[in-house]
């Protein structure tokens, strides 16, 4: 077991739903029996994580599995239901303000759609300095400031009074990644950050992440859908299904050695350049509804080798080799 | 037996009339044999949907053909009127989208709007049409298709909807179908579900198919024959497996580089630098030109498509076999 300290950041047990506050009327018509409770969306379910300082951690799923949720309640964007996040190993939400505005400036978040992320009516130079000049990193009128994270993602400082409708997609990713490290952070939780690019921008944007990483000794969380990307860049990989954490390993291990039968139908369509033909193998069934998700194990009702105690008893996560985790019950038998 | 689907030279234009216009799809030649898959490859903006649309008549204003040919089964698409079209249009012709909600109206029933579907082309009951409707339901592998079809598109998942929109194109038994980015959308074990459905229905039915997507990987697993497209002009064309094993052009041996999968792990990726051209300000010459490391003075003349046993490449430079 890692000790605790060398944790950067820390999920623990983080249960997260979505769904609407009932109001005193819905209350009292509970109470009395005559409404029924409202649907609630269980997007996390008792989720927990431990990323160490300099790890690029993967966290592969379907859409609907609460991948971005959970890399949104790391971010501190929204708050758990239950649990707590703990950064350097304490509780985001027991630090003194100081440090939790510290913490909340070394936690950043890029987004899949770059230019949903930016706003069309500021320059460039406008949304990079903003920030750093708001918390005091920068002065204003320091425009060299500006210019060396221009610089370190591959932007022609020249071009900083242009507005984002002027650039690419993949010049405006770099933008929003320009815009996050200017806050000098130590982490960065990239959801679907390169999902929307075209392929061989794609692979320049991957590269950028890469160098960054090495330059600045960042940590990452890396959110996508993408096993192709996520296999690349990842030192350790996490599987989510409908809002649990299936299985969790080194990125070497779970390509080669998956052991969740979900892993192991995931894996089978990473994307790869085949110089044949061949016929598609796929898993039967789709994702069920997160808002009444089957019991026991959560893939048991697509699962081709499920039993009665799947069906029942939800399986722990366990050690099966070295930092290799999983949670399914074939396990035990 | 001929192609059921020939395109030569293509050239469809957007801009008014007479004004300055933008070519999206630029001189594009291929064909199409029954029961064999085409994979249509290209990045944004490579005019790739562009040529579907063309295709089977659905480009919008102010985009139309200015030249070339599409002939199918020996007739050309470009000199039908409205009308002709429009009788071709769905029933040997058909169309799988992106998005399955441009194809399914979100105010009425599955039922209703496949029944439609089949009576728009063939005058048969009501009943034979729901039939027909309910069949092609579960060859797609929805089921229980007889409740089914009296549910509204919102109430099926984004993978289901792809599914009827497929069994929507498929009522008439066309000749093609042209299927654009049709599992983009979807998740992965989703896509595959759709893919290797796709598959067993085409051969069942011997239709021919053009796939259009960005997704080589998809490509290299699915298709017969692959034309790759940059800044509006075919780069390359030939069967799957030479394209992809032994690339001659640099766009494409570029492409496939930067793939993950093709490297190894945690190294830098091979990218391709530069961005796509706009077509508004194509550097003279060969499209890829400022992008391509084998690029010389002579690259300034636009390069031919170079046939070669069966396939084509057009560049001048070509990355030979056991080279690089």
């Amino acid at each position: 077991m890692q000790d605790r300290a060398d944790a950067l950041i820390e999920v623990r047990e983080v249960t997260r739903r979505f769904g609407p506050k009932p109001d005193f009327a819905a209350t009292l018509a509970l109470r009395l029996g005559l409404a029924k409770p409202a649907p609630v969306v269980h997007a996390l379910d008792r989720v927990s994580l431990k990323i160490r300082r300099g790890e690029v951690i993967g966290l592969v799923g379907e859409s609907g599995c609460g991948k971005s949720t959970l890399g949104r309640v790391i971010a501190g964007i929204i708050q758990p239901s239950e649990g707590e996040v703990l950064w350097q190993g304490t509780s985001l939400n027991a630090l003194p303000p100081g440090k939790r505005k510290a913490a909340d400036l070394a936690i950043q978040m890029i987004f899949q759609n770059p230019m949903a992320a930016l706003n069309p009516r500021m320059t460039i130079e406008e949304i990079v300095a903003e920030a750093p000049r708001t918390h005091g990193l920068a002065k204003r009128g320091d425009g060299a400031y500006v210019d060396r994270y221009l610089a370190m993602v591959g932007l022609d400082p020249a071009t900083k009074r242009r507005y984002p409708h002027q650039f690419s997609g993949g010049q405006r990713q770099r933008v929003n990644i320009a815009r996050a490290l200017a806050v000098q952070p130590q982490f960065l939780v990239c959801d679907e950050s390169v999902a929307a690019l075209d392929v061989s921008i794609q692979a320049q944007v991957i590269n950028l992440f890469m160098d960054l990483r090495e330059q600045l000794n960042l940590t990452y969380l890396f959110v996508s859908h993408d096993l192709g990307v996520v296999e690349h860049i990842s030192d350790r990989v996490a599987i989510m299904y409908l809002g649990r954490i299936v299985e969790e390993a080194p990125v070497e291990e779970i390509f080669r050695r998956p052991n969740h039968p979900y892993t192991k139908a995931l894996l089978s369509e990473v994307p790869r350049i085949e110089r044949a033909k061949r016929r598609f193998k796929p898993v039967a069934g789709e994702l069920p509804s997160p808002l009444d998700p089957p019991k026991g194990c959560h893939f048991h009702p697509r699962c081709p080798y499920a039993t009665d105690r799947c069906r029942i008893e939800v399986p722990k996560k366990i050690e099966i080799a070295p930092g290799h985790h999983s949670a399914c019950h074939l396990n035990a038998a | 037996m001929p192609p059921i689907l020939q395109v030569k030279d293509l050239v469809t234009e957007f801009g008014p009339p007479g004004g300055p216009s933008l070519r999206a799809v630029n001189e594009v030649s291929f064909s199409l044999e029954r029961g064999r898959i085409l994979g249509l490859v290209g990045e944004s903006g490579s005019g790739k949907s562009v040529t579907g649309f063309s295709i089977i008549g659905l480009l919008d204003r102010p985009g139309r053909i200015t030249g070339g040919q599409i002939l199918f089964d020996g007739t050309d698409l470009t000199k039908l009127s409205g009308e002709e079209m429009r009788r071709l249009r769905g029933r040997r012709i058909a169309m799988v989208f992106q998005d399955p909600m441009m194809t399914l109206d979100p105010v009425l029933t599955i039922g209703r709007q496949m029944v439609e579907a089949v009576l728009a082309h063939e005058a048969v009951s009501k009943e034979t049409a729901r039939q027909r409707a309910r069949d092609a339901l579960g060859l797609v592998g929805i089921p229980s298709p007889e409740e089914r079809l009296a549910a509204y598109p919102h109430q099926f998942s984004g993978g289901m909807r792809q599914r009827v929109a497929i069994a929507i194109a498929l009522l008439h038994r066309p000749d093609v179908i042209i299927a654009d980015e049709p599992t983009t959308a979807l998740d992965v074990t989703i896509q595959s579900q759709i893919i290797a459905e796709f598959q067993r229905l085409v051969e069942m039915n011997g239709t021919a198919v053009i796939w259009i997507t960005h997704d080589l990987a998809i490509v290299s697993r699915l298709a017969d024959d692959i034309a790759v497209m940059y800044a509006g002009r075919l780069v390359v064309t030939g069967a799957a497996s030479d394209v992809l094993s032994d690339q001659r052009h640099p766009y494409t041996k570029g492409l496939i580089a930067s793939v993950p999968s093709e490297n190894r792990r945690g190294e830098r990726l091979a990218q391709i630098p530069g961005m796509t051209p706009s077509l508004l300000r194509l550097p003279q010459g060969c499209s890829f030109r400022l992008r391509c490391a084998r690029a010389t003075e002579a690259c300034k003349a636009m390069p031919p498509l170079v046939e070669e046993n069966g396939r084509a490449f057009r560049c001048i430079h070509p990355v030979l076999e056991g080279a690089a």
